[in-house]
């Protein structure tokens, strides 16, 4: 959305609604290629609409746009949540989304910057933090006053660079540099391979300021975007506690939540299940 | 060599001379001083550096910009995200630190973060080969070697002082990511104030018709005083230098290689994946299948002790190389 002034008050139905939409898309990318990162992707949806449709300044139709707030995915292996989110902004087709993970696809099942609207490489975990603090300082040279989102995991922050990254930018005071880190209790070989809590305390020690939410009560979203707004000289971090595969209880409660390979037939029934718990609604 | 420091027969410390000069005219910090001069016509350059700002010579560029200087601490994979985010703002990042570290440490970040999006920084790598006593943790001896490796990444190894300030304004002109090993302190200067850089290309700075020796970094310095001695024993040596590593001047190689009789090929390296290596693949690629004698550190980590005193033990010396030469007969 093309702004130059903080968002209003958030419209909470039209962004729940948003979130609907954009797990729709995840579902139909991941039924055509079978498998996919689909547990974090519906986990973090509400995340993403929160931010694409009422809190990031962009222009969909010049998604390089030098005053842009950045949103870097630091995760490229969620790079399906993030399709979903560039397609219903505008920044890519909709109707390319049905080649995600093909053959010659630019949407790739981990994200590459060679797409509109990725702001950088983001398979190699670790890599985000410290990029979101060089593009900050680049910001704040030039006295834009543009911000820069760091989407991050649990998980991602067993990776020492991501700390390495959290000192320099309270360090650099930093405070138009915000933290979304997805703690969905998932991560390769299980649930929670090494203890990470307590996480917002973490952040917290290295000179955040930091708020914990249910990462999927959209009222709770909004509410802790608009706290990170202010300039108060410290970066902001969001622990957003998500659930893997929200909105679908098939895989909610699936202990391969991490990465979903299962039939065509299967999916039409995870569809089918998630439509029948999203209503009748759009 | 410095016979002073050869005397005192002691580690020189971090932040000492330690490319050594053989009674030369040197420049200090000739690196930070270009560097300092570029950021008055190019504003977008910044500099980084982690925790290593005294001892890579960019002191000079952060007293003139400390708007566009940062120094992120000790935190190698850091510094190189840092100056991938930069990089995406339109800046154009010099970041500074050991060559292990942004070798070894930093690897993934390199190859990740900015080689793969092709993105505008410039790694500024301190103590490149053997050019200190401090040992393995702070000799990047095949940091060459795993370089090469990282696609489009450029990487260069400069001679001297004269080459270091035309590398300088050169990678800042050129548009991508490179790794440039720096000699730091006083640096001898070896080239005249004619002399010509251009990223890529290889120079012949010496004609022969018996030996050839093909060089980079200082060791061109001791292979143009090793032709000069070998001159006066009859011996008739041409030297190529090849200051750009990659892209690397295969060309120039193979012409000046098929002129001669000998090739010796001679790096601040070990002697594999570097220089001898590339030598030797793009003379396969030529057809010219020839002997090459390679000068260049052994396999092998080296040990702590006098910067004199390890470079004539691994042989990168001037005696060193007129004795290998002497003695291919």
């Amino acid at each position: 959305m093309l702004r130059n002034s903080p968002p209003g008050s958030a419209d909470i139905g039209a962004l729940e609604r948003k979130a609907r939409r954009l797990r729709r898309h995840m579902l139909t990318m991941a039924r055509g290629q079978g498998q996919g990162y689909i547990g974090q992707g519906l986990g973090i949806a509400d995340a993403l609409a929160a931010l694409y449709f009422h809190e990031l300044r962009y222009d969909p139709h010049n998604p390089a746009w030098p005053d842009r707030d950045r949103f870097l995915l630091s995760t490229g292996h969620y790079s399906i949540a993030l399709w979903a989110a560039l397609a219903e902004a505008g920044i890519i087709p909709v109707e390319e989304l049905v080649t995600y993970g093909a053959d010659s696809s630019r949407l790739e099942m981990s994200t590459l910057d060679t797409t509109p609207g990725v702001e950088m490489i983001g398979g190699s975990l670790g890599h985000g933090m410290g990029q979101g603090v060089g593009q900050a300082l680049g910001l704040r040279i030039d006295r834009s006053d543009a911000r820069v989102f760091v989407e991050l995991s649990d998980g991602e922050m067993q990776e020492g660079s991501t700390w390495e990254a959290a000192m320099s930018a309270s360090h650099f005071k930093l405070d138009g540099l915000v933290a979304l880190i997805d703690c969905n209790g998932i991560q390769a070989d299980g649930p929670v391979v090494l203890d990470m809590e307590p996480v917002a305390d973490k952040w917290r020690a290295f000179g955040w300021e930091t708020f914990e939410i249910d990462g999927n009560d959209m009222t709770a979203v909004v509410g802790a975007l608009a706290g990170a707004r202010q300039r108060n000289g410290k970066p902001k971090a969001i622990v957003l506690r998500t659930l893997p595969g929200k909105g679908v209880p098939r895989i909610e409660t699936s202990e391969k939540s991490h990465f979903f390979r299962i039939d065509v037939a299967q999916w039409d029934g995870i569809i089918a299940e998630f439509e029948k718990s999203a209503g009748a609604q759009p | 060599m410095s016979g002073a420091a050869m005397e005192a027969g002691r580690t020189l410390a971090m932040g000492q001379d330690e490319a050594l000069g053989g009674g030369r005219r040197s420049v200090e910090a000739p690196f930070g001083r270009a560097l300092a001069r570029l950021g008055h016509s190019h504003p977008d350059i910044v500099g980084l550096t982690a925790d290593l700002g005294k001892y890579t010579d960019i002191l000079p560029f952060r007293d003139a910009f400390p708007d566009r200087f940062f120094n992120v601490g000790m935190a190698e994979q850091n510094l190189v995200a840092v100056a991938a985010g930069l990089a995406r703002t339109g800046k154009v990042p010099f970041a500074t630190t050991y060559g292990v570290f942004a070798t070894r440490r930093a690897y993934d970040f390199v190859a990740i973060a900015l080689a793969h999006s092709n993105l505008n920084v410039k790694i500024v790598a301190g103590l490149p080969g053997l050019t200190t006593g401090y040992g393995g943790t702070h000799q990047a001896i095949e940091d060459l070697a795993l370089m090469r490796m990282i696609p489009g990444l450029t990487i260069i190894d400069p001679c001297d002082a004269t080459e270091i300030e035309a590398a300088t304004t050169a990678i800042a002109e050129h548009r991508g990511p490179v790794y440039i090993r720096l000699l730091r302190g006083s640096v001898p200067v070896v080239f005249e104030p004619g002399y010509r850089f251009e990223i890529g290309k290889a120079r012949r700075l010496r004609e022969g018709s018996d030996v050839g020796i093909i060089s980079t970094g200082f060791m061109t310095e001791r292979a143009l005083d090793a032709a000069e001695a070998l001159h006066k024993q009859g011996i008739s040596a041409g030297v190529l230098h090849v200051p750009t590593i990659k892209p690397f001047d295969a060309e120039a190689v193979a012409e000046f290689a098929a002129s001669v009789s000998h090739i010796v090929t001679a790096e601040n390296h070990v002697v594999v994946g570097g220089l001898a290596s590339l030598v030797v693949e793009s003379l396969f690629d030529a057809g010219l299948l020839k002997t090459v004698t390679r000068i260049g550190l052994p396999d092998r980590y080296i040990e702590c002790g006098a910067v004199p005193t390890l470079q004539a033990k691994y042989g990168l010396t001037t005696e060193a190389v007129i004795a290998t030469i002497a003695a291919l007969g």
